[in-house]
C-alpha cells in the first residue's frame, strides 16, 4: 500500500501545469484575464528591484566607505540608455567606481512563443529580437532550420540574402552613428543618420512590404523575388550614400570636441573582450581580427571581396571608426552582389518546405494541398539540434535550435550579441567620469530587444 | 566519425568514444555533471578562449534526465567550435558554474537559472535577471503554461 | 461666446483657446521601448518631420511632458515603471498607445507582456501596426489634436 502511494507520488510530483486563470490568486482577479500587477507596496521580494534595498553584489569586491560614495540609478526610462536598460552606478564624486546593469525590462518571452509557432512562422517572432537588424535574426533562424532539414537554398536566394543583410548592416550602423552622435552632443547626426536610413528603408518596403521587422528571409529561401527595377534603387543608394557618409565623417573626424569625448574613453582591451564573449565591432575595435563572415562563412558570402576594419585601442573612437568603415565595406559587398546576381529560383524547389506559387493553387490540387498543409500545420523537421551563428551588426548572433520531429521547434534559443556585450559595461565604465557613461553605452550599441528577448 | 581537428583529438584523449558526437557537422561532447568544470578547464587551456553561450533544454519526460545544459565554446585561434552537453535530473538540478573560467558566462547562467531553475555552483550572483524579482516559477519549463489570455475576435463565436 | 461642439459639450472661447494652445506644442515624453521606438524616432527625424507640429522636442523628464507615446511592448517588470512615469506627468496629459504590442499585447500573447497598456494607464488613441509606419503615427497624433480641439477629450 505504501509503495503504491510512493509510486503514485513519484509520477505526479511535478505535473503542475499552470493554466491561465484557474488557480486561486492572492489578489482579486479582474475579468481582463490573468494579467494583474500585484500590490507591490507590501512585497518585500521587490525591495531590490525598486531600489529600497541595495545589496552589495557588484562585479568587483571593493571596499566601500559610505560617506564618500553615492549610488545613483540611471533608467530604465532614460533618453540615453538606448532602450530600457537600468544601471545602478556607485559614484565617488564624479567618478564611477562600480556599475551594475539590470535588465529584463523588455523581456517578451520570445523563446516560449517560438515553441508555440511553427517553423514557417518562426521568422515573424525572431525578427523582433534585434529590431535594428531584423533580417540578420531571420537569417540565423532560417539557416538553423535549413541545416536541420538538410536543404540547400539556390544561389539566387543566397545572393538576395547577402544583399538584404548587408543593406541592413548599413541601416543599423547608421542608427548607431545617429544615436552615438546625439548622445555625445552632435544632435544633427541624429537627423542625418535617420535621413540616410530612409532611402534604405524605402527599398526594403518595396521588396519585403515592411520598413522594419520584415519576415522576408524564411526557411527555404526568401519570401518573394526582388522587384523589377531593383538595380536602379540599389544603384541610387550606392551613389548617394558613400559621399554623404564621408561628409559626416569629415564633420566629426577632426572635431576637437568629438575627439576629446571619444578618444581614450570606455576602453575595453582585447583580452577583456575575449573573456567576456564580446564580438562584433567592439571586439574588432580592441584589435582582435575576428569576423564570422571570414571565419565561418555563410550564405555564399565568401565569393565577395571585402576588408574587415580592425581598430587598435578599444575606445569609443575606435568603435565609431570601425562602424563607419564597415558601412563602406558593406556598400562594396552590395555593389558586387548587384553586379553578379545569379538568375534562378528565389527559394528551394521542395514543395514540402516552401509554398507553391499562388497562381498554381488554382490549377493543381496538389499545390492546394501543399499550401494548406504548410500554412496550417507547417513542415516537420527531423529530430536534432544545431547552433548556427552569423555576424550581425552587433556581433555574433546565434540560433540554437532543437527539434523533436514535430512542426514546431522544441526549443529555440538565440545567442544575442548585445546580451554578452552588456556584461563588459562595468569594466568599460570603471574609473571613468559620469559623462563618459553615455558615450560608452552608445558605443557598445546595445539593442534591448536582443538583450531581453 | 569524420576526421577530428588535432586540437580536438588531443582534448578528447581519455574520453570514451561514445561521448563525442557529430551533430550536422558540429562536434558535440556529452559529459557527466561532475566532469563539467574539469573538461571546461581542459578546453580553455587547449585554446577555446571564448564561451559563446550557456543554455538549457527541458526534456520533460521524453528523456530519463529531465534537463540538459549546453555550453557553446569557440576557439578564435584554431577557428573551431565545440559544444558541451550535460544531463541533469528533475530533482534539484545543479552543475558547476563556468564563470570562474569565462566571465562572459555570467549573464547566460543567470538566465538559465531564471528560466529553468537550474543552479550553478560558484556563480557570484545567481538571481533572476529577466523576470521580476518576485516572480513565481520558471517560465521556460514545459510545465509552465504560456500564460496567454483568451482573445475574442470580432467575428468569431463567443470565447468565455 | 459659447459654441457647441459635437457631443453637446459647451465650450467657451477660453476653452477653445486653451485647447488650441495645448495641441500646438504638445511635448512627448520619451517612452520608446522597442521596435516602435525606432519608428517614433524616424517620425521625429527629417523625412517625416514632427517639428512642423511643434513636437520634435522629446522631453526626457516626464514632469515637462504632455504626451506619453508608449512605443513598444510593456513587460511585467516595466509595468510599474510605466505607471510611475505616467503619474509623474502633470495634467493635462494624454497617452497614445503605439503599435500592436502596446495596444493589445500584439503577437506575444504570453506570460511576459502586459496585454495592452490600457490595463495600466488610460489610453486616448491606439495606433495599430507592427510597427506602425511614421504616417500611421502621425495620423494618430493628428487625430489626437483634432479630438482635443473639438473638446471631445477633456483631460
Amino acid at each position: 500500500m505504501n509503495e503504491e502511494r510512493d509510486d503514485a507520488q513519484e509520477t505526479t510530483d511535478t505535473i503542475d501545469i499552470w493554466i491561465a486563470g484557474t488557480e486561486e490568486t492572492q489578489f482579486s482577479p479582474t475579468d481582463e484575464g490573468a494579467q494583474e500587477i500585484s500590490d507591490h507596496e507590501s512585497d518585500s521580494r521587490l525591495d531590490e528591484q525598486f531600489g529600497r534595498v541595495v545589496t552589495d553584489d557588484y562585479l568587483f569586491d571593493d571596499e566601500v566607505s559610505d560617506d564618500e560614495r553615492m549610488i545613483v540609478n540611471m533608467g530604465p526610462q532614460h533618453p540615453s540608455t538606448h532602450g530600457v536598460l537600468r544601471l545602478q552606478i556607485e559614484l565617488e564624486g564624479e567618478i564611477i567606481r562600480r556599475t551594475k546593469p539590470i535588465i529584463g525590462y523588455l523581456h517578451t518571452g520570445m523563446e516560449k512563443t517560438a515553441e508555440q509557432l511553427t517553423f514557417g512562422q518562426g521568422p515573424t517572432n525572431v525578427t523582433r529580437m534585434d529590431y535594428l537588424a531584423p533580417l540578420h535574426c531571420e537569417l540565423a533562424y532560417s539557416l538553423a532550420v535549413e541545416r536541420l532539414l538538410g536543404v540547400e537554398v539556390p544561389e539566387r536566394a543566397k545572393a538576395i540574402r547577402v544583399l538584404m543583410t548587408e543593406l541592413n548592416r548599413v541601416a543599423s550602423h547608421l542608427v548607431a552613428l545617429a544615436t552615438n552622435g546625439m548622445d555625445i552632443g552632435a544632435v544633427s547626426m541624429m537627423i542625418y543618420g535617420f535621413r540616410e536610413r530612409e532611402s534604405i528603408l524605402a527599398f526594403f518596403e518595396k521588396t519585403t512590404g515592411l520598413r522594419m521587422n520584415h519576415n522576408y528571409i524564411r526557411p527555404g529561401g526568401v519570401a518573394a523575388d526582388l522587384p523589377a527595377g531593383w538595380k536602379d534603387d540599389v544603384g541610387d543608394i550606392l551613389e548617394n550614400l558613400p559621399g554623404r557618409i564621408q561628409q559626416y565623417d569629415d564633420l566629426l573626424q577632426n572635431n576637437p570636441i568629438w575627439l576629446s569625448r571619444t578618444k581614450g574613453v570606455g576602453v575595453i582591451s582585447g583580452d577583456e573582450a575575449t573573456a567576456f564573449g564580446i564580438t562584433g565591432p567592439a571586439l574588432r575595435a580592441a584589435g582582435v581580427d575576428w569576423d564570422l563572415r571570414r571565419a565561418f562563412p555563410y550564405s555564399g558570402i565568401e565569393q565577395y571581396e571585402f576588408d574587415v576594419p580592425v581598430g587598435e585601442h578599444g575606445d569609443v573612437y575606435d568603435r565609431y571608426r570601425v562602424r563607419v568603415d564597415e558601412i563602406h565595406e558593406s556598400l562594396k559587398i552590395v555593389e558586387q552582389v548587384m553586379d553578379s546576381m545569379p538568375k534562378g529560383d528565389y527559394r528551394v524547389d521542395d514543395r514540402k518546405v516552401t509554398p507553391p506559387p499562388r497562381a498554381r493553387i488554382d490549377e493543381s490540387m496538389e499545390a492546394l494541398i501543399h499550401h494548406f498543409k504548410l500554412f496550417t500545420e507547417g513542415f516537420k523537421v527531423p529530430p536534432g539540434e544545431t547552433y548556427v551563428a552569423i555576424e550581425s551588426p552587433r556581433g555574433e548572433l546565434g540560433c540554437y535550435l532543437v527539434s523533436d520531429g514535430q512542426a514546431k521547434p522544441y526549443r529555440m534559443h538565440t545567442r544575442a550579441p548585445s546580451f554578452a556585450n552588456l556584461q563588459a559595461l562595468p569594466i568599460a565604465m570603471g574609473d571613468s567620469l559620469m559623462a563618459d557613461t553615455v558615450a560608452t553605452i552608445a558605443s557598445m550599441d546595445p539593442v534591448m530587444g536582443d538583450v531581453d528577448r | 566519425m569524420t576526421e577530428l581537428h588535432p586540437v580536438l583529438a588531443d582534448l578528447f584523449d581519455g574520453l570514451e568514444a561514445a561521448v563525442v558526437e557529430d551533430s550536422h557537422g558540429q562536434v558535440v561532447v556529452r559529459l557527466d555533471p561532475s566532469d563539467w568544470r574539469s573538461f571546461a578547464e581542459a578546453a580553455k587551456s587547449a585554446g577555446f578562449e571564448v564561451c559563446v553561450d550557456v543554455t538549457a533544454v527541458d526534456w520533460m519526460r521524453q528523456r530519463p534526465e529531465r534537463f540538459e545544459v549546453i555550453a557553446n565554446l569557440l576557439s578564435m585561434e584554431h577557428k573551431l567550435r565545440l559544444r558541451m552537453i550535460t544531463a541533469l535530473g528533475r530533482v534539484d538540478p545543479r552543475v558547476d558554474s563556468l564563470v570562474p573560467l569565462w566571465p562572459g558566462a555570467n549573464f547566460a547562467e543567470r538566465e538559465v537559472f531564471d528560466m529553468f531553475g537550474i543552479e550553478f555552483e560558484g556563480h557570484p550572483d545567481l538571481t533572476r535577471i529577466l523576470m521580476p524579482d518576485d516572480w513565481d516559477g520558471h517560465p521556460l519549463r514545459k510545465d509552465f503554461g504560456v500564460g496567454g489570455v483568451p482573445v475574442q475576435f470580432k467575428a468569431s463565436h463567443q470565447v468565455d | 461666446m459659447a459654441t457647441t461642439a459635437p457631443g453637446n459639450l459647451l465650450m467657451t472661447t477660453v476653452d477653445r483657446a486653451a485647447n488650441w494652445a495645448r495641441t500646438r506644442s504638445m511635448f512627448p515624453a520619451t517612452f520608446g521601448l522597442a521596435c516602435c521606438a525606432i519608428e517614433m524616432m524616424a517620425t521625429g527625424a527629417a523625412h517625416y518631420d514632427l517639428a512642423r507640429f511643434g513636437m520634435e522636442v522629446f522631453r526626457a523628464s516626464p514632469r515637462q511632458a504632455d504626451l506619453m507615446i508608449v512605443a513598444g511592448r510593456v513587460s511585467q517588470k516595466m509595468a510599474p515603471v510605466l505607471r510611475q512615469v505616467y503619474d509623474q506627468m502633470p495634467d493635462p496629459k494624454w497617452v497614445i498607445s503605439m503599435g500592436a504590442c502596446a495596444s493589445t499585447g500584439g503577437m506575444f500573447n504570453n506570460y511576459a507582456l502586459v496585454q495592452g497598456v490600457d490595463q495600466i494607464v488610460p489610453v486616448d488613441i491606439y495606433v495599430p501596426g507592427c510597427p506602425p509606419g511614421p504616417q500611421s503615427l502621425m495620423h494618430g497624433i493628428l487625430s489626437l489634436h483634432d479630438k482635443i480641439m473639438s473638446g471631445e477629450i477633456k483631460n
